[in-house]
Parts: C-alpha cells; sequence; structure tokens
C-alpha cells in the first residue's frame, strides 16, 4: 500500500494528451457477445426482427457496450484489449489497478453495423485518500469520445476513474 | 414498457437480482474483452492480497444498464448512465440492481426521467451507487 504517491512533472505533462483516433466497429456478433456476457435474455439484442419492430435500425447497442474492445494482435493490450499505441500513459510504478467509475453520455442511438471512431484523453489526475485500501491512490480520469464515422456526429462520449494504489 | 404518463416520481423500477459465478465472469470478459486476471484466477498475487477474484466494476455497471433497459423496455433511449465503483463484489455472493424514479420534467419540451440507480450486497451496502437519464419520445 503507497503511503503517499507524487505525482511528477513527468507525469503532469501528460495531461490533456490524446490518443490518435482508432476504428471502432460495433457488429451483430459482439453485441450479441456483450449481451449474453451481461446475462440479458431480451431479445432486441439477439434478434435483428426485434429489434427492428422496437424501432432500431438493427441489434442496438446495450447501455455500457462502450469500451468493448476490438482487439487486433501487437496493437492491442492482451489483458484488456483496448489499443496501446499512442495512449496516453503515466509512468507511476504502482502495481494495483481497479476500476473507479463510469459515466456514459449518449448523443445518439448506437447500432451494429456503425463504425465510431475512438479517441481517449488523459483530462485529470489526482492523489485521494482510501479507507478501504488503507492509504493513498491514484486517480485518473479519461475520456473517450466516439464519433459515428458516417456522420461526423458524436455518438457518445465515456469518462473512466481508473485507480492505481 | 412504461407510458411517460404513468411514471411517477418515487416510483420503484423491477429489481434485477444476479449472483455471478466465475463462468458468468468469464462470459464477461469475453463479451466485454476485459482479461483482467483479477476476475478469474484466484491464483493473480492482487487476487491473493485481496483474498479473492472480485467481480468486474464494469459488470456491475452492465447490470445496472440492463436494469434501466428491462424497465424501460425501449419506450424510450437511455441518455446518461453512470456508477461508481465504492466496494468490491464477489463471486457466487448475490447482489442487487435497484432504481428509483427521481425526477421527471418535460423541460425544454424534453419528455426527460432522472433515475437513481445503485447495486447493493446481502448486507444492504450500496457497493456500487449511480444515476441515469433517459428521455422518452
Amino acid at each position: 500500500m503507497a503511503e503517499s504517491i507524487e505525482i511528477t512533472d513527468e507525469m503532469k505533462s501528460q495531461i490533456g494528451r490524446q490518443s490518435p483516433p482508432w476504428d471502432f466497429e460495433v457488429t451483430t456478433t459482439s453485441v450479441r457477445m456483450f449481451a449474453r456476457g451481461v446475462g440479458y435474455t431480451d431479445p432486441v439484442y439477439f434478434d435483428i426482427e426485434a429489434a427492428k419492430k422496437a424501432g432500431y435500425r438493427n441489434l442496438p447497442a446495450p447501455p455500457t457496450y462502450l469500451g468493448t474492445a476490438v482487439f487486433l494482435p501487437g496493437r492491442c493490450s492482451d489483458t484488456f484489449s483496448g489499443p496501446t499505441e499512442g495512449i496516453p500513459s503515466v509512468n507511476h510504478g504502482l502495481k494495483g489497478l481497479l476500476d473507479g467509475g463510469t459515466e456514459t453520455e449518449y448523443l445518439e442511438t448506437i447500432c451494429a453495423g456503425d463504425t465510431l471512431l475512438a479517441v481517449q484523453k488523459l483530462e485529470d489526475m489526482k492523489v485521494a485518500s482510501s479507507a478501504a485500501l488503507g492509504g493513498k491512490m491514484l486517480v485518473l480520469t479519461v475520456v473517450t469520445t466516439y464519433t459515428d464515422k458516417a456522420t461526423g456526429k458524436v455518438a457518445a462520449r465515456q469518462t473512466s476513474q481508473v485507480i492505481y494504489y | 414498457m412504461p407510458r411517460f404518463e404513468d411514471i411517477h416520481e418515487g416510483d420503484s423500477l423491477p429489481e434485477l437480482r444476479k449472483t455471478p459465478t466465475l463462468q458468468t465472469l468469464v462470459k464477461y470478459s469475453a463479451g466485454g474483452g476485459d482479461f483482467n486476471p483479477l476476475h478469474h484466477d484466484y491464483n493473480f498475487a492482487q487476487a491473493k492480497q485481496i483474498g479473492s477474484i472480485i467481480v468486474h466494476g464494469r459488470f456491475k455497471y452492465a447490470t445496472l444498464g440492463e436494469l434501466v433497459s428491462n424497465w424501460l423496455g425501449h419506450a424510450g433511449r437511455i441518455r446518461r448512465l453512470s456508477c461508481q465503483y465504492r466496494g468490491m463484489d464477489l463471486p457466487d455472493k448475490e447482489f442487487v440492481c435497484k432504481g428509483i424514479v427521481k425526477k421527471k420534467s418535460t423541460d425544454g419540451g424534453r419528455k426527460t426521467v432522472e433515475l437513481d440507480i445503485w447495486a447493493e450486497n446481502a448486507e444492504g451496502k450500496k457497493t456500487t451507487p449511480g444515476s441515469a437519464v433517459v428521455v422518452f419520445a
């Protein structure tokens, strides 16, 4: 457990950095796999006819689907499956990793067949105390913006708190 | 499927109960792409230090999404969904996703419903408090 964590100038210099955009394809197969992984029984996430009856153009991305990775060998993390090239990263040396929170703002309805352009930005960095962890933790705020490639409109924004301890 | 007219502040959403097993977590890892061993490998150093593998925070976030989606029945669209991971949940332990209607408004001509949502463990502790905004056509 870290007694204290120092945010160095080098770490601070990463704030505001953003990744190059990557293609984030929403596919029927990945929507079904995600829905199965959560435990959905709603046919709208599995059956295209049911989705159309419910007013969607194809299987809709279930809430919280964004973040689901599109894996490319050699260019993505083997563990987390997301892209690694040009992603803002902070050299902090802490081993413990936990998720702190997630917020997604949806501006458009996202469906299978959409290709979104994702850009990740390191928004903020702070040190906080955690009673549960019994020490200090480093909290990074990361914002990923998903833009619909076909329309150029921002479809969603997802903000994540990543905890290192 | 709720109609906007029939929704009232203080209404409860139908509860969603989950008892994720190791298999559930493996399925979620495959569906979401997060293969952090903390969610499937009891010998992983961080899992040993914690004393168990733990449920993905994102799985709990996803089940809160399922709670809202099941209630909404596609009668409207989710515009915002958020939660904080305040406490760890362990496999084979039940947690319950709950929600209440916090606010209903038609500001700016948009039929909007704000929800308080959360997941709580068997001891009644809210491990995953959150909120959602839903817009009706």
